[in-house]
């Protein structure tokens, strides 16, 4: 596992409570820090739509779809209602040295 | 067992039916809709629907009906609704008894008076069916007539054009956009849509609509002619609200529901585009929303509240639209408003923050390309539910987070 780290970014690039975009090899993510000052990621794309969530709004532990108010848990994945239905994916996010990396294995 | 009965099966009365189910209801639920498709969501039907062809973008498939146990009944219309006997009446005589009822029976196209629908040259845009068949006509060197610049009428001609049809939109009004979009935000659409080819011609009366087995001829009063292989007429909707007046149920601009979508009856629900509703935020002014997040939430809640539950329908109006690569997103009623704020985003993305006489946001209407103002117009919503009275100046900087506002 430990060569799938992918750097991301600097860890002070994402604000708290908010959400960057990050593209890799064809493959979109969002990459959260929460208000706890954790880090996480799922995938870019809006189960419902493919919207990116990197322009939605982040309350608490929720990302909102900017196109339709999808909502999901972004450190579970979980969907939290209508419109959305189907779970994002997660991925395991770890932070060293002040860089934020990402395994998408 | 306790049964109910949901008339109308489009997003709301879809929406409304899992909503149930989600929350425990352990009775009958019978979803009743007079189109043959499985319930579907409308927004695609003036974009993918036209451009790519797509299918109907279902709200669920066909299995989570019977996973849920939603008997969905479909390709058949209700003739009346019988409150004595409370059972609904099907046009073919079926009848399905009910202990609740939900009422969202969407609304209809407005038809131009001397100018029938017809299933030929004249056409609306609210079915999937309509979708496909205006498709039908609009490929590169079709020219298609629009009556209406509002969302239908001009979401359609960005799709038409992307088609390669030629496009002329025909509005009444001195403008575009004159219902409840701010004239700056009308004028950047229309910039846009002159850009990409479209005829826009402001101030048009028709005198007469000519269909000939070849062609249709919208004839304009001041003399012009305007000769298309198509003419869709998007100018406006008619909420369906005989089917409670006949019942006997209040109608004011639609079923006439109060603050918890209750009709007249207590044992009948209305929600959606058919329904009329007082809002609170709004001094308690009574609004019919047609818009796909309406119909979603009102659905949602009219099911809560079926089961004894005691939400308001006091949600932010909010509502979008997409023409070619921009967005356009409105949070709120602005028609009280004493001042407005623009804030400058890039991209030539801006949002226009109207203020109440007494400092209250009450609206904000953003453009922009793809999602540029989607998350600021979100929080404008939560601003304006909250009742915030905020700094223009904060307002109109974009180094200003509106979280922050929020917040504070």
């Amino acid at each position: 596992m430990s060569d799938n780290w992918i750097e991301v970014c600097d860890a002070g690039e994402i604000d708290e409570e908010d959400v960057i975009r990050f593209d890799h090899d064809g493959r979109t993510f969002a990459i959260y820090r929460s208000p706890e000052d954790t880090y996480h990621a799922t995938d870019g794309l809006c189960t419902h739509e493919k919207i990116h969530l990197a322009d939605g709004l982040v309350m608490d532990n929720i990302i909102e779809c900017p196109k339709h108010n999808g909502r999901f848990d972004y450190k579970t994945g979980e969907a939290k209602g209508a419109p959305v239905c189907i779970n994002l994916r997660t991925y395991p996010v770890k932070v060293e040295s002040g860089t934020v990396f990402i395994s998408i294995s | 067992m306790t049964d109910f009965v949901i008339v109308g099966a489009g997003e709301c009365g879809a929406r409304a039916a899992f909503a149930l189910r989600d929350r425990g209801f352990d009775g009958t639920i019978t979803l009743i809709g007079s189109e043959t498709h499985l319930p579907y969501e409308r927004p695609p039907l003036s974009k993918d629907a036209l451009v790519a062809g797509a299918g109907p973008k279902l709200v669920a498939e066909a299995e989570r009906y019977g996973e849920a146990g939603i008997a969905l009944v479909c390709g058949r219309t209700v003739a009346s609704i019988d409150r004595a006997g409370r059972r609904v009446v099907l046009s073919d005589g079926a009848a399905f008894p009910y202990d609740r009822l939900l009422l969202a029976t969407g609304a209809r196209p407005r038809a131009l008076p001397g100018a029938p629908f017809s299933a030929g040259r004249i056409r609306a845009l609210r079915s999937h069916d309509d979708a496909v068949a205006i498709r039908g006509h609009l490929s590169r060197g079709s020219h298609v007539a629009i009556l209406g610049g509002g969302f239908i009428g001009l979401e359609l001609a960005a799709s038409a054009r992307r088609l390669g049809a030629t496009v002329t939109l025909l509005e009444g009004l001195p403008r575009i956009l004159t219902r409840g979009v701010p004239v700056e935000i009308a004028g950047r659409v229309a910039e846009r849509h002159a850009a990409e080819g479209v005829e826009i011609l402001c101030g048009a009366t028709v005198a007469a609509v000519e269909e000939t087995p070849g062609e249709v001829r919208v004839r304009l009063s001041d003399g012009r002619v305007v000769p298309a292989s198509l003419l869709v007429v998007g100018i406006g909707a008619i909420p369906n609200a005989e089917l409670a007046a006949a019942a006997g149920l209040a109608v004011d601009n639609g079923i006439a529901v109060d603050g918890h979508l209750r009709t007249s009856d207590p044992d009948i629900f209305a929600a959606g585009d058919c329904t009329s509703y007082p809002l609170p935020l709004y001094g308690g002014r009574r609004v019919r929303l047609e818009s796909w997040r309406n119909a979603q939430e009102q659905g949602i809640l009219a099911a809560a509240n079926m089961l004894g539950g005691d939400e308001p329908a006091s949600a932010v109006p909010w509502f979008w639209s997409d023409q070619y690569d921009l967005t356009l997103q409105i949070a709120g009623l602005a028609d009280d408003a004493a001042q407005t704020v623009r804030r400058d985003m890039g991209e030539g993305a801006f949002i226009l923050f109207h203020l109440a006489a007494d400092g209250r946001l009450i609206a904000a209407s953003g453009i922009g390309p793809g999602n540029a103002v989607a998350r600021d117009i979100r929080l404008a919503e939560m601003l304006i539910a909250a009742g915030v009275r905020a700094n223009p100046a904060d307002l109109a900087s974009p180094d200003t987070k509106l979280k922050k506002l929020l917040a504070a």
